[in-house]
């Protein structure tokens, strides 16, 4: 039988309404800071998401994924940071 | 049981504070405001998710589940992943803005404004005050 905890699986909802939020932000954002403030956003709610899940589930290799995922989206966010800066690389 | 009640605080917490980043980015005016909501409020709150879980681990593995150990390890690792890249690239989102041009709505006084950053002086400037300064 597979263990199930209930409250984690509310968290995720809650969390789902968060992220809708921050991709409203990104949809309609005026100018491209306020887009990448959204995506940085939405990496760290999709991090802890992938914990809660992992947890709700019992399967521990998610939250393995969250570490990396967590490193990669910090390297993209920086890239992107460097892209609007303009400017030599 | 107090230790169950205990977890579901911490969980209680992070959550209104995940849904109060997620709101405060719909609401704030402005580049910089939103990069405040954004990144502090759910910086805070996933501390807290995060320190559930661990908390949950703990306890599976003091009840002899071995499982709980991997767990609380393992989140402790994603906790630190967040502590370490979540500030650094909300100060290189706020750099890349401020030197896009992007001004704050209301600001009254910009004490950037003259201040270049250093890769981007401008060096026939330098050159041309400094020969001034000598004649």
């Amino acid at each position: 039988m597979i263990e199930f905890y209930n409250e984690y699986v509310i968290v995720l909802i809650a969390l789902l309404i968060s992220i809708t939020m921050a991709i409203i932000r990104v949809i309609k954002g005026p100018t491209a800071p306020d887009r990448i403030v959204g995506l940085d956003t939405i990496n760290t709610i999709v991090i802890v998401g992938m914990v809660v899940f992992g947890t709700a589930f019992n399967e521990i290799i998610y939250i393995d994924v969250a570490i990396v995922y967590a490193l990669l989206s910090f390297i993209s966010t920086l890239y992107i940071a460097k892209y609007l800066e303009g400017g030599e690389f | 049981m107090w230790f169950n009640f205990f977890i579901y605080i911490l969980l209680m917490i992070g959550v209104f504070f995940n849904i109060l980043g997620g709101f405060g980015l719909l609401r704030f005016p402005d580049v910089y405001t939103r990069l405040h909501a954004g990144t502090k409020c759910t910086t805070f709150g996933s501390i807290f998710i995060t320190g559930s879980v661990i908390i949950l681990g703990l306890k599976m593995w003091y009840l002899g589940n071995i499982d709980g150990s991997i767990l609380a390890i393992h989140t402790a690792g994603a906790l630190v992943a967040i502590l370490l890249t979540n500030p650094t690239g909300a100060h290189a989102i706020a750099r890349a803005a401020h030197k896009s041009g992007v001004k704050p709505v209301d600001a009254v006084l910009d004490s950037l404004q003259n201040k270049s950053l250093k890769h981007n002086v401008n060096k026939k400037k330098i050159k041309t005050e400094k020969m001034e300064g000598g004649k």
